[in-house]
């Protein structure tokens, strides 16, 4: 999706358990390097193996962005199939939704069978008879993913089905009752939730979903065990996690470092910022902005950026050059994710299709104090009030931006823009047409 | 000790705003016509109301789920 190049790891923070070697889809060296799946059978309906118990002993938490514990939501989808007597299904998130991520792409470049074998793993603890994973249509992760999946079926090594489709790339459809809706109708849109996907997802049944490197973790924690996986990272969330850098550093790209890490030592294993830096946004454009002041020495953990208002949601750390009008971008990608919506509830059809004009005005210093307060005003009733949580990620984008650049919001009320950078700095992905802030006879900035 | 609360499904939510006129002490609409309802635990006669506005949601969005008192 986005052109980041791989930078090096770092020895330095310890092992590197995701990109370790880049074994790529041969299946023999994926075995010479990793060794075998180490199988213990498919469970029992409404019975959860004893690798639930590891899994859950590890403290390995969702990496595609909700940061739940997944040994729970392993225990949650076998609890409710004692309930409903129905076999559950596994599906493996491997959308990567978030265009400034690529972090689930490298690591299906780097060891896609980790992925698939975390997710035959999963499958038998629980007691899943097939899996389904999802990648992005037309791209890299999808060819490998089905690649990879096409020589276990011919070795035979599983004892299960996998198959691998690919989604339509809007933003809604890697949401979690969107991709389960996908799957088993063909649906790429989110469903009102309860039930929740773990008691009714896929055609109703209980179904795990899960992002493609929290199954790799599965994969690792099955092979080495619980203490070896919380040998590394913060206690809250232990074990490793990758993220994509990318804005203003010397090195752009994914990064495999211990949860809890700082975003100084993050920016600096990407090659470090280059030039100054004013503000990141974390977590994704479902994420939120931060002040560069207040976050580059906190811990990138679910409660350690909170202090600045950041969150780690899908690993996407962007450092934002003091040159950039945050709030030009800002408007650019509430624009994109506005027309995003599925448009099937109407405070985010609606409300986010007004947010984007207001914050177009703003960015174009068309706007008047009263309107932005009206902006203020409609990002207070958004949230929460949609099927899923698209709209509740796109107001946190915006309402941050405001707050961390108060002084700008300031200086556009006054006609005056403080950035003097002359082309996109966040990935809007291409094919998608965004309305630019500009009007005719305005130069796009 | 437990009460019921207003919901609404929000993708069948087309905006008809019948449940602000029937129940404005619970619901208020939003400037594009959506509801905001009031997510508390209802006392006495709101019930009766709220069931009535459940009843005559034109696209059945609206329920009344028991939940724990809190």
């Amino acid at each position: 999706m986005s052109a980041l190049r791989e930078a090096a790891p770092s020895p330095a923070l310890g092992e590197l358990r995701l990109l370790g070697e880049k074994v790529g889809v041969d299946l023999t060296r994926h075995v010479a390097v990793h060794e075998t799946n180490p199988t213990r059978g498919r469970s029992r309906r409404g019975h959860a193996s004893d690798l639930v118990t590891e899994i859950e002993d590890a403290g390995l938490t969702g990496r595609g962005g909700g940061w739940f514990p997944t040994g729970r939501k392993m225990r949650a989808v076998v609890g409710a199939v004692k309930h409903n007597r129905k076999d559950p299904f596994v599906v493996v998130n491997a959308m990567e939704g978030e265009p400034a991520a690529s972090k689930d792409a490298t690591l299906v470049q780097y060891n896609p069978h980790l992925v698939l074998d975390g997710a035959v793993l999963a499958a038998e603890a629980i007691g899943a008879k097939s899996i389904t994973v999802v990648a992005h249509r037309g791209g890299r992760t999808h060819t490998a993913l089905a690649r990879a999946a096409a020589q276990r079926a011919s070795a035979g090594i599983d004892g299960i089905d996998i198959s691998v489709l690919d989604a339509p790339g809007r933003y809604v459809a890697s949401e979690e009752s969107a991709l389960a809706h996908f799957v088993g109708d063909g649906i790429a849109l989110p469903v009102t939730v309860p039930p929740r996907v773990f008691e009714s997802g896929v055609r109703r049944r209980p179904t795990l979903l899960s992002n493609a490197e929290t199954f790799a973790h599965i994969a690792l924690i099955a092979r080495h065990g619980s203490q070896w996986f919380r040998g590394v990272g913060d206690p809250s969330a232990p074990g490793t996690l990758l993220v994509s850098v990318s804005g203003a550093v010397g090195s752009p790209g994914v990064i495999e470092v211990p949860t809890g890490t700082t975003i100084r030592t993050i920016l600096g294993l990407a090659g470090g910022t280059t030039g100054s830096v004013h503000s990141f946004v974390t977590g994704g454009y479902g994420g939120s902005w931060v002040a560069a002041s207040e976050a580059i020495d906190l811990p990138w953990t679910v409660e350690g950026l909170r202090p600045a208002g950041g969150v780690p949601g899908a690993g996407v750390l962007v450092a934002v050059p003091t040159d950039t009008c945050a709030l030009v971008e800002t408007a650019r990608v509430a624009r994109w994710m506005a027309g995003e919506s599925a448009g099937q509830c109407g405070p985010c059809r609606f409300g986010l299709a007004s947010v984007a004009e207001g914050l177009e005005h703003l960015a174009t210093r068309r706007t008047s104090s009263a309107e932005v307060r009206l902006l203020e005003q409609r990002l207070g009733i958004i949230p929460g009030r949609g099927a899923c949580r698209h709209p509740d990620g796109v107001v946190r984008f915006a309402a941050t931006a405001l707050t961390v650049h108060e002084s700008e919001v300031v200086a556009h009320l006054s006609g005056r823009c403080t950035g003097t950078r002359r082309t996109a700095l966040l990935p809007i992905p291409s094919g998608v047409t965004a309305i630019p802030v500009s009007r005719p006879g305005e130069e796009w900035r | 000790m437990s009460g019921k609360v207003i919901t609404v499904d929000r993708i069948k939510c087309d905006g008809f705003g019948t449940c602000a006129q029937l129940l404005p002490e619970r619901v208020h609409l939003d400037e594009w016509g959506y509801p905001i309802i009031d997510p508390t635990v209802m006392h006495g006669d709101e019930g009766k109301h709220a069931k009535r506005a459940v009843a005559a949601c034109p696209r059945l969005a609206l329920s009344l789920i028991k939940v724990a008192a809190r």
